[in-house]
């Protein structure tokens, strides 16, 4: 991974939120690289302000201070509508509770981000039938969510999230609420994004089983970056 | 996948919500529409009234009559093509609630002025040939059953006693917008029993209807009219038959102020109702919405989801609502002819029916849109799982 330039890099990044009167130090002065093709996971306790990293390197929280480059591009200087046009076409979500809907079909869901691309019915059958296929769910394809396990909901949220082949993946708990069996599925699914797809995924998890699959893992303790607590694998 | 399609199933996501909802716009836009013709309705007279037919009365009031004399010298006023006169009779059949218009007139120039009242030719020969004759309206004929000769009796109110009628002929109107339930018999039966017994009504008119050349030269030859009899013991008032209906309508004016006021409250509740639906839906969803964001999409896509999900839920209630109007007026129409002789559901009605519901469906939107389209993408995620 080492000669490979990082996708994305954080500099001096702070984030707080108000309470009242009073200011909570969320994030603080955190740097980061992450390589091109590398599966990283986020650690830390609860409160610890990883999903808040993850939110900010997805662009969908704004940070106080500090800059993130994802792709050369300073993200943190954009506007709200440069924002959603950026994370449209760069960033695939996976979430804890999938976070499908449930009126759409899985065709549908995994449809949904391409209805921003421009891209004409029959691009966007031949992409979605293709995501699908990457999460062996094309059987599936005109099931509602209700109609799906845990472990194949979140197989259609992966399928929605690497449709527009997005240059980073974020996973925010991914197998939090999947028993041990679909959360291995999905675990095994992500790698192979990784290694077959070459994507560079993010991961925040409190599973030391989900963040043995990373290559790294960061920990996060009180929003700050624990520099001596890295796991490489 | 279209938008649209997300936009219907979202719309229908809580069936009994929606039904609920669609139901309230159902009845109140039955509701404005039937208020809206009642109020129609009212003005029914002032707009079937005609630009070229002005109607001079007693300057004191309809109360007091104007002598027949008049007659000759307005029709030698330039700009007058025909006279003609009436008398408002009053009579009651049976009994005060079975009221309907009724007034004697000269029937040759009085009908020759109407030529929306359609009479076969060979009733109206009977009619004018009956001193005692009368015509009435075809929905009269039919609230009471008359038939042709059949005798009606009418109790005077203004001139006492029985006064018997034979029944000659039956009018309809061209369409309808003429009122069809007026009795009218001739002026010269009333006039003779008058004569007979020395009232001061006799050889006098209630008002007089004059038929002119040109619509736009009315205000002119109403002037002239009135000129002509000024300083006389019965100067005239002549206005046009329009502003002469308004004059009634005016003195009902509260009333129509009242119902108006109410239609637009209905529109106001509904719009409650509506709005309250819209939150309650948007509050729900705002995790959805806050993926939709996540994925890429905007405030106007949220924007669009939202208030085409209204539009969805309210013209669904509007459309059965003005469905409805038609067969409810139609009963209304029935039960209540004494009152409203025309109770046609306009087409002015439903534009404004629909007009109604679109800014229903639009100001309940507002709200959760503008509420959906600021949360922080962050927060709305907090509220999932």
């Amino acid at each position: 991974m080492d000669n490979v330039s990082p996708i994305v890099e954080i500099r001096n990044l702070s984030k707080s939120y108000r309470r009242g009167s009073q200011t909570l130090p969320v994030l603080i002065d955190i740097s980061l690289d992450i390589d091109k093709g590398e599966f990283l996971a986020l650690m830390g306790p609860s409160g610890s302000g990883k999903t808040t990293l993850l939110n900010l390197i997805a662009g969908i929280d704004k940070a106080d201070s500090g800059s993130i480059k994802v792709s050369g591009i300073e993200i943190t200087s954009l506007s709200e509508t440069e924002l959603a046009l950026w994370r449209a076409s760069n960033v695939g979500f996976i979430f804890q509770f999938y976070n499908l809907i449930p009126v759409l079909t899985a065709y549908e869901n995994v449809e949904l981000p391409l209805l921003l691309s421009g891209l004409t019915k029959k691009e966007r059958r031949s992409h979605v039938e293709t995501a699908l296929r990457v999460v062996n769910l094309t059987d599936r394809m005109d099931h509602r969510p209700g109609q799906l396990s845990g472990g194949q909901q979140q197989r259609v949220a992966i399928a929605r999230a690497v449709v527009t082949d997005p240059t980073i993946l974020v996973a925010d708990e991914p197998t939090g609420d999947l028993d041990r069996k679909s959360a291995e599925e999905i675990l095994d699914l992500m790698e192979r994004l990784v290694h077959e797809m070459e994507k560079t995924i993010i991961m925040v998890t409190h599973d030391p089983r989900a963040a043995k699959k990373a290559h790294k893992v960061k920990h996060l303790d009180k929003g700050i970056l624990n520099a001596y607590l890295q796991t490489d694998f | 996948m279209h938008i649209f399609k997300l936009i219907f199933r979202n719309a229908f996501r809580h069936k009994l919500r929606t039904f609920l909802t669609v139901l309230g716009v159902t009845i109140a836009i039955l509701a404005f529409g039937l208020l809206r013709t009642v109020i129609s309705a009212w003005y029914a007279g002032v707009e079937a009234s005609s630009a070229t037919r002005l109607v001079a009365r007693n300057a004191v009031s309809l109360v007091f009559p104007l002598p027949l004399s008049y007659k000759d010298k307005i029709r030698q006023i330039e700009g007058v093509k025909g006279v003609s006169y009436g008398t408002w009779f009053g009579g009651i059949y049976i009994d005060e609630k079975n009221f309907f218009a009724n007034y004697a007139m000269e029937p040759k120039t009085y009908l020759a002025m109407y030529p929306e009242i359609i009479i076969p030719s060979e009733q109206m020969t009977a009619f004018l040939r009956d001193r005692k004759g009368a015509v009435a309206g075809r929905k009269l004929v039919e609230r009471f059953g008359w038939k042709i000769g059949d005798i009606v009796t009418l109790k005077g109110t203004i001139f006492p006693g029985n006064w018997d009628f034979v029944i000659r002929g039956i009018y309809r109107g061209r369409d309808n917008t003429v009122d069809e339930t007026a009795f009218f018999f001739q002026w010269d039966y009333l006039n003779e029993a008058l004569k007979k017994a020395g009232r001061s009504w006799a050889d006098h008119a209630g008002w007089y209807l004059i038929e002119i050349k040109d619509p736009h030269i009315a205000a002119d030859v109403s002037l002239r009219i009135d000129k002509t009899f000024k300083n006389s013991l019965a100067e005239t008032l002549t206005e046009t038959e329009k502003a002469f209906q308004l004059s009634f309508i005016s003195m009902t004016e509260a009333i129509i102020i009242a119902i108006k006021l109410v239609s637009f409250v209905i529109i106001f509740i509904i719009m409650a109702v509506v709005a309250n639906t819209m939150a309650m839906t948007a509050r729900e969803r705002i995790g959805e919405y806050a993926i939709f964001k996540t994925l890429g999409f905007r405030g106007f896509h949220i924007g669009g989801l939202i208030f085409g999900e209204s539009i969805i839920i309210t013209m669904i209630g509007a459309v059965f609502g003005i469905m409805l109007t038609f067969p409810v007026a139609k009963i209304f129409a029935h039960e209540l002819s004494a009152f409203f002789p025309i109770f046609n559901v306009e087409t002015k009605t439903i534009y404004m029916d629909l007009a109604a519901s679109f800014v229903v469906a639009f100001v309940a939107g507002i709200f959760p849109t503008w509420r959906a389209a600021n949360i922080r993408i962050a927060d709305g995620l907090r509220r999932i799982g």
